[in-house]
């Protein structure tokens, strides 16, 4: 019995020093990244614009159908609950302060930074892996090309770029969806709506959305690069990596979110 | 030969992979211009050893001397000067999958030169048509046979016209006659490119057909290391043993083996 205790007290502590250990990982990653980007250049080791804008392009441009027609479907959706729920008192018309806080503060940046994880940090967590199963990584590391330069720097650049721009649009077509709603139910017209939007907003709010999907950027670029470098044992275990990384990335999306949340609204 | 004309030269290396100990110190040296087999079985440390060489891994102990430079204490940015006067054809080939052969070719040549496209393009070429590629430019390393891959591999490894060369395995998984035939490519590209070559190979035949020096490994430790001719007139009986493929480790250790069972 005693023993069993034990037993699940050293698991336990393993696992949480294997997590610590990981995320000292992750963090010395970002930390190389950004050495990179900044001073890469000047080792006479640039990050390539090409590989950057690549990314520009397969992360963010190729995600704005999606992203758009999801925030559009959260802003309908925030929009029915709430006059759902103000209805109750004969408020509904106060709706608008609740999707627009709510759009540009929790869920532009949100949906974003998880459909991001899915598309993007998948992608590049399958992609590292399988380098890494092929020698491909050797290779590079032999040929004098650091890892880190080559493959994780583009990515977090590009992601640093479009996350922030996927969240905007995000808002503004969460804001529409909230709007088409309104318009329907409360036979308001939208210019009024997005006046009164204009008058609750600050740019603190939007702001604070931005500031998520730069954290966001981060996570999802980090987590993916990062089970991508620890895959072993053959295409199965690239198979395993792809999974982990988009289940940790918006589990960490989800945390992050909360933690940034709490700390800014005290 | 003197010491000068040493490009390569392991003290006393000693490896760990976790708590196992693989090499147990290690001593051995290549020179100039010459062709160096290691040889061994199956899981006698050659990979690991390569892997040290190429400065992939860590040592616990010893010094490991590149071209003069002990990799060991290198700074960062004199390991990258001295990586491109290395080149390296892995065993399983490692082009860039999402790259065509031409681009996998020239890849070094981007990363480290300042040259214009057009130059760097019929540069790789040349190193291209040495490896008889010639043509196949355009194809992607999934559409390449084994062979194909190795000489292309080839052709990107002595992009740089590097001073030394290291290849892991260049026969396994190839047919007799076209690793004949990547063997004596490798003996046309040293008398071209005045490169020294470091082979890893378990395969007898290509061994004794290339080399000029062989070095012998088993169980992490060196068995010898000397011309041709000397290895295969050796007295010892392991290395013999090693030569006709005679089965294993002679006698067995029976409470070694028992521990092994009952761990
Ligand atoms: N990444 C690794 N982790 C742990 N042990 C390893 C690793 N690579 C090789 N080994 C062990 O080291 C020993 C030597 O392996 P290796 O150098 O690959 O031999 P060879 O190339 O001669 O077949 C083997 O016992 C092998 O199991
Ligand atoms: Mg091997």
């Amino acid at each position: 019995m005693l023993s069993r205790a034990q037993n699940l007290l050293a698991r336990t502590g393993r696992g949480t020093a294997a997590s610590v250990a990981e995320l000292g990982y992750q963090s010395s990653l970002f930390a190389q990244s950004i050495v990179w980007i900044c001073a890469g250049a000047w080792r006479r080791q640039p990050v390539r614009l090409h590989q950057v804008v690549n990314q520009m392009t397969v992360t963010g441009l190729q995600a704005v159908p999606i992203v758009a027609v999801l925030a559009f479907v959260i802003g309908l959706m925030l929009a029915m609950q709430g006059i759902h729920t103000l209805r109750a008192f004969g408020a509904e018309s106060q709706v608008v302060v609740g999707i627009a806080f709510a759009i540009t503060r929790e869920f532009a940046p949100l949906i974003t930074g998880i459909l991001v994880a899915g598309r993007s940090g998948s992608a590049l967590a399958a992609q590292v892996g399988s380098m890494r199963i092929s020698q491909e990584i050797d290779a590079l590391r032999v040929l004098g090309v650091h890892p880190v330069r080559y493959l994780v720097a583009p990515p977090l650049l590009a992601m640093l770029v479009m996350l922030p721009c996927l969240a905007i649009l995000a808002d503004v077509l969460g804001l529409l969806g909230g709007g088409l709603l309104c318009k329907l139910e409360l036979q308001m017209s939208l210019r009024s709506y997005f006046e009164r939007v204009r008058e609750v907003l600050e740019m603190g709010d939007v702001l604070q959305g931005v500031l998520k999907s730069l954290l966001f950027a981060v996570i999802v670029t980090l987590v993916g690069v990062s089970n991508g470098f620890a895959v072993r044992g053959g295409a199965e275990g690239v198979g395993r990596a792809t999974t982990r990384a988009v289940v940790q990335s918006i589990s960490y999306i989800i945390v992050a979110d909360m933690l940034f949340t709490f700390f800014l609204n005290r | 030969m003197s010491h000068a004309a040493e490009v390569i030269r392991v003290r006393d290396l000693v490896t760990h992979y976790g708590d196992t100990e693989i090499l147990h110190g290690v001593n051995f040296s290549v020179r100039a211009g010459e062709v160096m087999v290691i040889m061994g079985g199956s899981g006698s440390g050659k990979s690991t050893l390569l892997r040290h060489l190429l400065g992939l891994e860590e040592p616990t102990g010893g010094t490991i001397e590149i071209l003069g430079q002990d990799i060991t204490q290198l700074s960062a940015s004199a390991m990258y000067a001295l990586r491109k006067r290395i080149g390296v054809s892995f065993q399983g080939g490692a082009l860039f999958n999402s790259m065509t052969v031409a681009e996998n070719a020239e890849f070094p040549l981007r990363e480290h030169t300042d040259l214009d496209s057009q130059t760097i393009r019929i540069m790789s070429r040349i190193k291209l048509e040495l490896v008889n590629l010639g043509g196949k430019d355009h194809l992607y390393p999934a559409e390449l046979s084994g062979g194909m891959i190795k000489r292309a591999a080839l052709a990107r490894a002595v992009a740089m016209d590097p001073r030394l060369l290291f290849f892991d395995e260049p026969s396994a998984g190839l047919d007799p006659v076209v690793a004949a035939e990547l063997d004596e490519l490798i003996l046309r590209l040293r008398d071209a490119l005045q490169i020294t070559i470091v082979l890893v190979t378990h395969e007898l035949e290509s061994a004794f057909g290339i080399a000029d020096r062989i070095t012998v490994l088993d169980a992490g430790h060196i068995l010898i290391s000397d011309t041709v001719d000397a290895v295969r007139n050796s007295d010892s009986e392991r290395v013999q043993s090693l030569l006709h493929r005679r089965a294993g480790s002679g006698v067995l250790d029976g409470a070694a083996y028992l521990q092994r069972l009952t761990r």
